[in-house]
This record gives structure tokens, sequence and C-alpha cells, in this order.
């Protein structure tokens, strides 16, 4: 009997969609500061201020959420937890791991069933938690430049001690195309997914329910 | 209006006037000189009577050594626009060696280098330019039959205070960039720990020069610095933040190439790899030579002298990003990025074609009705 399941709780699907809202603008406008694509035609325009306002502002909001989602990691059910990201840690994460990944590559006919990530998915995400890490490090350390003893030079100014400003702002930069690229692979895995599974997976994310099938788990 | 002295917070007292005065420094140069570097300094007005006062009346020992450099910091201090500041400077301090305008040499003026550390211990100014060579044990550099290494290590620890000045002796500067095979280094790195102050740039400004050994006239001590050793006067602020091309930053106007209509019109050169968004200098607010003109007005964008490694880590100089390294001269950060993004895209598309023709990999299969 198919059951209906509450799986992504309100604070996820929040927090997915305001990163999508971010990272869309975040890109948008960081791409047109790291190289603008328009020019204004008079002085009285505010081109690249404005650009600059809404990486900022949207570079807090997405900071607010990736770390609402970090606290919900400790707060929400099970798979919205920390351990859920460590699937590989368990004999039957290493298993299903495999499963999926042969499943990808064309060598194995069946997808491991779950309620939640997939351990493949669940390592993607994963690294791309450490990618948005990267991003609000970097990011806020580019931006406290502005004011040396600020509070955002003091909270980052380690990281010019390892690497330069110019160095820094290229990585900036390429993690952005990685999480670009990521954003095509996540997209058509999600569509995959919705037509394999059967099972909800691009409704959940609006809805929170997945339709799951106990038998087959 | 009043310029009755109780009432003009800047007023210098007659005596200390008098004193230059008899100096045979001009008054009104005298009085420019002293309220100019009180700005430098970014000091209140009211502090214009005691700087002067400083400056009147001492006159520091300096001894101003070159291992590899170019001379050309020298050549800034010595051929500044303002012949005032020059001369001031000249007669602010006892320059008691000098390699580019001692008429001493050879032994004789090794000899007068000695006694002056020597008859100044613990009081002379060390003015250093030029990057300190370790490789081969310092033979890249040495001065009669001493190395760089030795002597300045001697020379730093002798003196009240080190200035460093340009690039080189503040960060390796050029001698240092990659693969350095002198094995250059700063001054600060070959004597951790000494009273150092590093005013990097290529070339070190004058300005900011006068204005540090003013602060240690009138104050007896090194100006506040930040974390890399450069006073927070002259290095507090990004070359961005103050220049006059920030308004067609902000407003989108930007010169492309040299000579297009933006640039001609005085747009701004971030599009031409302008370094200023990461460059610490009062360029714009000081500029070069009294104040007649720096890079940026004059139509080339900063390429960040005055950043540690910054020949390695600026370059290149007319782009916005540096080179991602593995990957041809031509190829940008976006370009790898789009090749990134559209192999992905690709990738993805055929799996796509393969997932939709493939059978029996589909779960619920028993559940699934086909609608008429």
């Amino acid at each position: 009997m198919l059951e209906i399941r509450y799986v992504w709780e309100w604070p996820v699907r929040i927090t997915h969609w305001v990163n999508v809202l971010c990272m869309l603008m975040l890109s948008i406008t960081g791409f047109y500061i790291g190289s603008p694509f328009m020019t204004a035609s008079e002085t009285s325009q505010y081109i690249m201020g404005w650009m600059r306002l809404l990486h900022f502002v949207f570079a807090y909001l997405f900071t607010v959420s990736v770390l609402s989602r970090v606290a919900w990691m400790f707060l929400g059910n099970h798979h919205a937890s920390w351990k859920a990201f460590f699937p590989w840690t368990t004999a039957e994460g290493r298993r299903n791991f495999v499963k999926m990944f042969r499943y990808y590559t064309f060598t194995g006919k069946k997808i491991s069933y779950e309620v939640g990530h997939n351990p493949v998915a669940a390592t993607a995400y994963l690294g791309i938690f450490m990618l948005f890490f990267f991003q609000i490090v970097s990011g806020f350390t580019l931006y406290g430049m502005y004011a040396p003893g600020g509070v955002w030079s003091g909270l980052t100014g380690w990281v010019l001690t390892l690497v330069g400003s110019q160095w820094l702002r290229l990585l900036h930069h390429g993690v952005m195309w990685l999480l670009i690229g990521f954003f095509i692979n996540h997209f058509y895995s999600g569509w995959l997914m919705d037509v394999k599974e059967r099972n909800g997976t691009m409704s959940g994310i609006f809805s929170g329910y997945r339709y799951i099938e106990p038998r087959d788990l | 209006m009043s310029l009755d002295p109780v009432s003009n917070p800047a007023a210098i007292p007659e005596e200390v006037l008098a004193r230059a005065e008899a100096r045979g420094i001009n008054r009104r140069d005298f009085i420019r000189f002293c309220t100019m570097t009180t700005a430098a300094l970014a000091l209140p007005v009211t502090m214009v009577g005691r700087v002067a006062a400083a400056v009147a009346d001492t006159r520091v020992p300096v001894i101003w050594v070159e291992y590899q450099s170019c001379s050309g910091d020298s050549e800034a201090l010595l051929r500044a626009n303002q012949p005032t500041a020059g001369e001031i400077i000249l007669d602010l301090i006892s320059l008691e060696y000098s390699e580019v305008v001692m008429a001493a040499a050879g032994h004789q003026a090794e000899e007068a280098k000695r006694q002056a550390a020597e008859k100044y211990r613990g009081k002379y100014l060390l003015v250093v330019e030029g990057s300190v060579p370790t490789g081969a044990d310092g033979a890249y550099c040495t001065i009669g039959g001493h190395s760089a290494v030795e002597d300045c290590r001697k020379l730093v620890n002798g003196a009240f205070a080190t200035i460093c000045v340009g690039s080189c002796s503040s960060f390796g500067g050029i001698p240092a960039a990659a693969p350095n095979p002198t094995g250059a280094i700063s001054v600060m790195e070959a004597v951790p720990g000494a009273p150092i102050v590093n005013l990097p740039g290529c070339p070190v400004n004058a300005e900011n020069l006068t204005a540090t050994i003013v602060h240690v006239l009138t104050f007896g001590k090194l100006p506040a610095t930040d974390s890399l050793g450069r006073p927070k006067f002259a290095y507090g602020k990004r070359i961005h933040d103050n220049c006059e091309r920030r308004g067609h930053f902000d407003a989108g106007q930007y010169a492309q190439t040299f000579g297009d209509v933006g640039h001609r019109q005085g747009h701004c050169l971030y599009q031409l790899g302008c370094k200023g968004p990461e460059t610490f200098h009062n360029c714009p607010t000081i500029r070069y030579n009294e104040g007649a003109s720096w890079p940026v007005m004059a139509g080339h964008g900063c390429i960040g002298c005055s950043e540690p490694g910054f020949w390695d880590t600026m370059s290149p100089f007319y782009r916005r990003l540096p080179k991602v390294p593995g990957f041809g001269i031509e190829d940008t950060a976006d370009k790898i990025g789009i090749g990134l993004a559209a192999a992905t895209a690709m990738a993805f598309g055929l799996h796509g074609v393969a997932s939709c023709f493939r059978k029996g990999d589909a779960m619920e299969e028993d559940k699934v009705v086909r609608e008429e």
C-alpha cells in the first residue's frame, strides 16, 4: 500500500528555494561585477552600484539561509539531519551508494529506492555545502576589504594571509561555475528520478510529501 | 574671518617660524610643508603647531642603504617635483650615508657608515631600499665585502627604527617574484621582530616617507601600522574607494580598450585590469610629484605595485582576474566556466536520452494504470 510520507519539513523547503533564488541572483550580479556586460550611457546611472548592492543583500540572505539549514540539521527529522550527508558511514549506505552509482553509469539495473536522499545525491550535497561555505567565507573576505579594521575584515582577515585577494577572486568566480554545473546536474537528476521512482521527487520539494511503497524499501 | 594666532587652530608659534627661517627655510614653504604633512598623517589641524616645532628643532641621523634595488625610491625622493619637500627633508634629516647622493666612495664611504652606526647607535633611522638576497650565502649582493643579509641585520638591530621604502624592501618586490633566483626576501623577513615600518610602492611616495619621518620626529615613535607593517595613514584605504573615477565605476561606465571613447572620456579602468579594488594605498589622495598626477589619473589602471608579491599576484596587469593555471594564456575563468557548463549540460542531456529508452528500471510498475 502506498503511503504518503511527510519527508521534507518546511525549513528544508524554504531554505532550498531561498538558496535557489540567492544563487540565481548572486550568479547574475556576481558575473556582472566580475565582467560588466552592460555599460551605462550616462553618469547618472547606477548599474554597478545596484549590482553590488543586490549582490551584498543576497549574500546576507544566502548566509542566513545556509546557517538556518545547518541549524535544522540538528533540529529536524532524520532526513534533514547532518548524519544524512554521510551515507557511506553505514554498510547499507555504502551498498546503496554502489547500487546508485551503477544505475547512473548504466552498469546496474535498479535504483536504490530511498525515502530521503539517495547516497550519491547526499554525498554531492555534502560537497555543495562545502562550496557554499567557501563562497560565503571568500565573499565576505573580499567584501570586508572596503573597511580594514572593520567587523568583516576582522573576522575574515586570516583568509587573505592564506591566499591573495586576486586568487581568492578567481576561486570565488570559479566556484560559481562549479555551482552552475551542479545546478544542471541537480535539475537533471531530479527530473530523472521523478520519472523513474514515481514517488513525487519533484513535487516533494514544493509540498514536502513523497509517495512511498514500504514493501519496496 | 580671523587670522589671529589665538583663534587659529593651525597656528604655528612665531618663534618656531623664526627658527625655521634662521635655518634658511622660506616661511611660506615651511607652513605649507607642515600643514600638508600633518594632513598626510591624518592628524587633526590642531597638531600643526606640534609638528612644526618638532620639524624646526630636530635633525635625525639617517642611514639610507640599498640592496637589490633600482634606486627608484631615492630618485622619487630627490626628484620630488615639490622643490621644498626635498630641501626640507634633507634639512630635517642628517643623511649620514646614501649611495646615490654621497660624495664618498669605496672604503671611505663604508667607514663613514660604520662610524655613523656606532655614533648614533639606537638613535639613527635606517632607510632600506631593495630586497635582501639570501641565495648562495648572500653572494648576489655584497657591500664592502659583506653580504646584504649581514649588513641589513647589523644596521636594523642598531637603529632606532627602520623604514622600508618601496615594494622590494617591504615585501621582496620584483627580485622576489617567481622564480626568485636570488632567494630575495623583505627586511621584515630578514630581521624578524625589529621595529620596522613598510612603505611599499614602486617607487615609494616621497610624501609618505616624509610624513613617516615627521611622525617619528614629532611623537618619538613609528606610526600605527596594519598587519603587513604599513602605516595606516597611508595604506588604510583601498585605491578603489578613494578613486576619482569611482563615480564611473558605480554608474557602469568603463573604458574597454585604450583609446576608445570611454577611455578618452575618463571612464573607469576596471575592464582594463585596474587593480585599484585590491590595492591599499593613498595614491588617489596624495598622488605623486606634489599632487601632479598618479597612474589612474594619467589613464592607466593601477597594477597593485604596493601589494605583497604584486608581480605574481596582480598579473596579468591588463586582466581582471589571474590566469587559470594549466590553461592557455587566452583562456579566462569565464571561458573555462562556460565550457564546463556546456559539457555538463551535454553529458546529462545524453544521459537523459539514454535513460528514456531504458526499460524495466522504473519503480512501482505494478501500480501504473495507463489512461485511455
